[in-house]
């Protein structure tokens, strides 16, 4: 996948995390190259949520590191030693790091455009005016420009969806986490958002996904990566993997999904 | 009769009529018929009452002593709410902090001023000079002073009761707070703190406003209480609406006719607090649809129509 010459964007290396007695992440190295589309699956349980979370430091690590964009999250390297960064340089990493929920998250007491425009306003001080129409852009682009006064309460799991990406997008980030983005949907919104995520690897946006969805992973996906139990079994390019699974886990999960 | 699943057309299509059924309570008619009858009583008899004096009721409604009064008690409920909620969102921010003495402190606060009566704490603010006689600033643990106050002189009754009144109401708003703010999904934390916010700008623009939905109702109430335990003062010699109406009836004995005199004005205050606080309710219910509950069934006529989104 990644280029010997030029510096991937994400970079995490051999990352290891526990939840007391139960380690969900067992030294987990893996590479995303600028543009790269990255799909995560597995069985639940199998760390891939975490590990997209440790990304964006919404969970600390315990052992490992990872970088973003040539920057260590989280820490800064000083004579040796890892120094735990102040929460003001932690949030400055977080601005540049996109996160989309499986539950949207959205902020139900402000109205979309209100949701897409939070961001901007509060992080990067932009004025009212430049974030509404910063706003209005963002979710022309995902396609619900007509639905931007509505609050999240009236609009659809697809719709909501799609407003949180928007929000996300606002802040510019330089990648984007999408954490199972389909599985609180009804079946017959999952397309309109596969769809906006479609359109951003298009654009060349550098995106790590946790997903299902295995047409999405064949078709838009760069490289695919199978976890199981805390640990990357499997990776490779999408449609060998899912056509020719090498190894036995890999195989029975993807009996059990496609 | 004919094949399962298609059924003759006719039968389903027609509409008929509904008649709703009539049902004929007598024991609902005769229950109606007595308190009809005992509240025609009730107000006659007040009415004609010799004993009630309705013409001092009249004549002291707006004496200018009880309209002095009735401003301190809006000024003691007005101060000591808004003082009492951020004393008890600050509280409760504390209490939900990472940090052992801070929330030790907080927990030592409410647990205090819950614990014990409001008559009491009223009534050693108002003596507190027994304890310090001066107050003053500087260094403490007996450092010189730069200024220094006679107790007496800073603390009047008006002082004492907001003192009393303000202290005891944060205790009590720490909870409805920190009920408030445990009740928005920790989702929410998350989303706002990947958006890069600090943990300042999460509590005001993310946690805090959601928790005020539900924050606002039981807050409505302590305020529609306070408006009627402000009398407490009176013991304090507070000044406030139920203080003048002791100090008129002293002079007149016209004990019944003032305090009706002193209901009447704290009913009309809760009735507007009461439609004031389905104003608020409403405003921080944006994004949640629908009327709040029984109380804006209640206040419907006083609504305009809900504008279509």
């Amino acid at each position: 996948m990644s280029t010997a010459t030029a510096e991937p964007m994400v970079r995490i290396r051999s990352v290891r995390k526990r939840f007391g007695p139960l380690e969900v992440l067992r030294g987990v190295s893996l590479d995303v190259p600028d543009s790269g589309v990255v799909c995560v699956i597995g069985p639940s349980g199998s760390g891939k949520s975490t590990l997209l979370r440790c990304v964006n430091r919404l969970e600390t690590i315990d052992a490992g590191r990872i970088w973003v964009d040539g920057e260590l999250i989280g820490y800064r390297e000083v004579g040796g030693r890892l120094h735990a960064l102040p929460p003001r340089e932690l949030n400055r990493q977080r601005a540049k790091i996109g996160m989309v929920f499986q539950r949207f998250h959205l902020f139900p007491h402000r109205t979309a455009a209100e949701n897409v425009a939070e961001g901007p306003v509060t992080v990067q001080g932009m004025g009212k005016r430049q974030a509404r129409d910063l706003a209005a852009e963002l979710l022309e682009r995902v396609g619900l420009a007509d639905r931007a006064h509505h609050y999240p309460a009236q609009l659809s799991g697809g719709q909501q969806q799609r407003v949180a990406i928007a929000r996300s997008l606002a802040m510019r980030p330089k990648i984007m986490l999408f954490d199972e983005p389909t599985s609180a949907l009804d079946p017959e919104l999952v397309q309109e958002v596969l769809a906006v995520m479609r359109d951003l690897a298009e654009g060349g946006m550098t995106m790590i996904v946790v997903t299902h969805e295995m047409n999405f992973a064949r078709e838009v996906g760069d490289h695919l990566v199978f976890m199981d139990d805390g640990a990357i079994v499997e990776q490779g390019v999408p449609r060998e993997v899912l056509a020719e699974p090498r190894h036995e886990r890999t195989r029975a999960f993807l009996g059990q999904v496609l | 009769m004919s094949t399962a699943g298609v059924l003759p057309a006719e039968d389903d299509a027609a509409e008929l009529p509904v008649v709703p059924a009539r049902t004929v309570r007598p024991g609902r008619w005769v229950a109606a018929a007595a308190a009809t009858l005992f509240l025609a009583w009730l107000a006659y008899t007040i009415i004609v009452s010799p004993n009630l004096h309705w013409d001092v009721v009249v004549g002291n409604q707006f004496d200018h002593r009880i309209l002095t009064g009735l401003w301190v008690t809006i000024a003691l409920t007005v101060v000591s709410m808004t003082v009492g909620v951020l004393l008890g969102v600050l509280t409760a921010v504390m209490q939900l902090s990472g940090n052992v003495v801070l929330r030790g402190a907080a927990s030592l606060y409410t647990w205090f001023f819950r614990g014990t009566p409001l008559l009491v704490q009223l009534i050693f603010w108002f003596n507190f000079a027994l304890v310090f006689p001066q107050i003053g600033i500087g260094i403490p643990f007996g450092g010189p002073k730069l200024v220094e106050w006679q107790t007496n002189a800073l603390i009047t009754p008006f002082v004492a009761g907001l003192l009393g009144l303000t202290i005891n109401e944060g205790a009590y708003m720490s909870e409805i707070v920190r009920a408030g703010i445990n009740a928005v999904d920790p989702g929410q934390r998350e989303a706002a703190e990947a958006l890069g916010m600090s943990h300042a700008q999460v509590l005001r623009r993310v946690v805090l406003p959601q928790a005020m939905r539900v924050i606002i109702p039981p807050t409505g109430n302590q305020f529609i209480s306070m408006l009627k335990t402000t009398s407490m003062v009176s013991v304090i010699a507070g000044a406030d609406l139920l203080t003048v109406a002791q100090h008129i009836y002293l002079d007149n004995f016209e004990v019944i006719a003032l305090l009706i005199v002193a209901s009447v004005w704290y009913l009309l205050l809760t009735t507007i607090a009461s439609v004031g606080q389905h104003f608020v309710e409403k405003r921080f219910n944006r994004g949640h649809g629908g009327l709040p509950r029984r109380i804006g069934r209640n206040l419907l006529p006083f609504t305009r129509r809900e504008r279509l989104v």
